[in-house]
């Protein structure tokens, strides 16, 4: 088994007085997709935001390639190699879609060129001179997943991406997640959306209540079906 | 001669020049206001005394160390805009999380604290600064002989303004700076020090006051309160213009001084409070400003 990209022990996070996550624990190898699933409010953007140190206050230990990242601050976990698709999409209304796309600084060495993602976003290149909330909410999806890939970060916090997207953009988004996965991106995502997460996943958390309640390898699906069934009602 | 309302179309044309000089000192000043503003939500009581810094810098320097106009223009706005980041990182950061009123009070007891201080060290009088000599002469614009250094604090002005818009609109920098305003902690999340940013941009701002007074510093009195009663003009100007709004501060900077030229002819009695008249008819109209976005 390869090295853990992200472990994340006991972490307990809080809004200000409210207490959201109560000791989660969660592993991403390198490589691998993991998908976090779970009702709605159960703390998934909240474990992703407390990743990247974006909660009022948070506890345990988040190692991202070995680096403990629990006591630095946002810029500085991201520069570990990390890339996050918020679930609002974070676009700026002040930036044209190309300001956007350019706005996160490099990571590493290894961020896709520019053209390169203009190859897979097509679109992006068309509308380049727009106004980054001018586009539609596919086009601003993509551009949010394209200006992560640019920096070359390999660790992706997706939170919702498919959320909201007519059926085949949300097939678009599959593939290009089966394309990252292919180039050996770590990924981490958010999901509502189980029809579209269960295909692409290596392994599924599932959360209630600001707690991790299951965990389990895409293989044993199958026979987790009842169980998800009562936690997600899918 | 021809006449306008029974007043020489020379003395209105040069009223009018006059008023783009004292117009390039509201733009300059208000410019860094509005970035100030737009960027960090503060609210820079201290911006008087700044551009009061920056004038005395460019005076000190040149008396104690015999640095000459030009390099004041350069050096005095990188130790004002310093000092400015000093006050950030010591001070102002540990507000952004309270009300603006908080801001507000601090930059407002820094502005005293460095009024009194120059006041109590260089008294009340003031000193002049020299015209620099290739800056001297005069400029015969057929209607009026305007001096050539005020001409000159014009063009300073109205560069430096939309240099400032420029890096702001058009770079990648000016991207960053944007995107601060609209969601900082997502921006942070992508790996920009958004705390530096925010220390620089407070020196970016105070350093164009500066940049101000250093211009000035020829044209005025070079005293303790020079700031005082010019800053109270700048922000009216600035809620004209509409809080935050960059381009909206350098032109409203400009004709307000334009329209202020324009009254001390027709009724020189209003000319000291035609702007406050004007940003309590804007305030009536359009709350949010001429430019700003409600
Ligand atoms: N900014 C905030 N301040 C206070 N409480 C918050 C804040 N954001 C989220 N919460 C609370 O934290 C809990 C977890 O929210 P979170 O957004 O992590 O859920 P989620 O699993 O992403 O669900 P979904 O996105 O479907 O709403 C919820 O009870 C929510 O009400
Ligand atoms: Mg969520």
């Amino acid at each position: 088994m390869s090295a853990a990209l992200l472990r994340i022990n006991a972490l307990n996070a809080w809004y200000g007085e409210s207490h959201v996550l109560h000791g989660v624990d969660v592993e991403v190898n390198e490589g691998e997709v993991v998908t976090l699933l779970g009702r709605n409010g159960a703390g998934r953007t909240t474990t992703l935001r407390s990743v990247l140190g974006l909660v009022g206050r948070r506890t345990g230990a988040v190692m991202i390639n070995g680096r403990d990242a629990i006591g630095l601050s946002p810029h500085k976990i991201a520069r570990l190699g990390v890339g996050y698709c918020p679930e609002e999409r974070g676009i700026y209304s002040s930036l044209s879609t190309e300001e956007n796309l350019l706005l996160p600084p490099l990571l590493g060495a290894h961020g896709m060129p520019l053209d390169e993602i203009y190859a897979m976003f097509p679109n992006l290149e068309k509308r380049r001179a727009s106004r980054g909330t001018h586009l539609s909410g596919g086009e601003q999806q993509m551009l949010a997943l394209a200006r992560i890939l640019r920096t070359g970060a390999r660790l992706l916090l997706l939170d919702e991406i498919s959320e909201g997207l007519a059926p085949v953009i949300v097939q678009a988004l599959a593939r290009t997640i089966t394309a990252l996965k292919e180039k050996g991106y770590t990924i981490v995502m958010v999901e509502q959306n189980f029809r579209f997460a269960a295909p692409l996943a290596d392994r599924f958390y599932i959360m209630e209540r600001g707690r991790i309640v299951e965990g389990f390898a895409a293989s044993e699906l199958q026979g987790r079906m009842s169980m998800l069934h009562e936690f997600l009602g899918v | 001669m021809s006449e306008t309302f029974g007043i020489p179309v020379a003395v209105i044309l040069g009223q009018l020049t006059l008023g783009l000089v004292n117009g390039s000192f509201y733009a300059l000043l208000s410019l860094g206001l509005a970035v100030i503003f737009g960027l960090m939500g503060v609210v820079n009581f201290a911006h008087g005394a700044f551009y009061t810094l920056g004038a005395f810098a460019a005076l000190l320097g040149l008396q104690y160390f015999g640095v000459n106009y030009w390099a004041a223009l350069v050096l005095a706005p990188l130790a004002v805009g310093l000092v400015g980041v000093i006050v950030e990182r010591l001070f102002l950061r540990h507000l952004y999380q309270l009300d603006p009123l908080y801001g507000l009070l601090l930059t407002f007891g820094l502005a005293l604290i460095v009024e009194g201080s120059l006041h109590q060290v260089f008294g009340a009088s003031g000193q002049s600064y020299p015209v620099p000599d290739s800056l001297s002469g005069v400029l015969n614009l057929h209607f009026m002989f305007l001096p050539l250094y005020r001409a000159w604090v014009i063009v300073a002005s109205v560069v430096a303004c939309f240099g400032t818009w420029f890096i702001i609109e058009r770079t990648s920098l000016g991207a960053s700076l944007r995107a601060a305003t609209e969601n900082a902690p997502l921006l942070q999340a992508f790996g920009v020090n958004v705390p530096l940013l925010k220390a620089a941009t407070y020196g970016g701002g105070v350093a164009l006051a500066a940049l101000a007074g250093v211009l000035a510093s020829p044209v005025v009195l070079v005293n303790s309160h020079m700031g005082t009663s010019l800053v109270i003009v700048v922000f009216a100007v600035v809620v004209i213009g509409g809080m935050g709004s960059i381009l909206g501060a350098i032109v409203t900077g400009l004709a307000l001084g334009v329209i202020e030229g324009f009254t001390k002819v027709i009724y020189p009695e209003a000319s000291n409070i035609v702007v406050f008249i004007i940003m309590a008819l804007v305030l009536m109209i359009r709350p949010a400003g001429l430019f700003g976005k409600d």
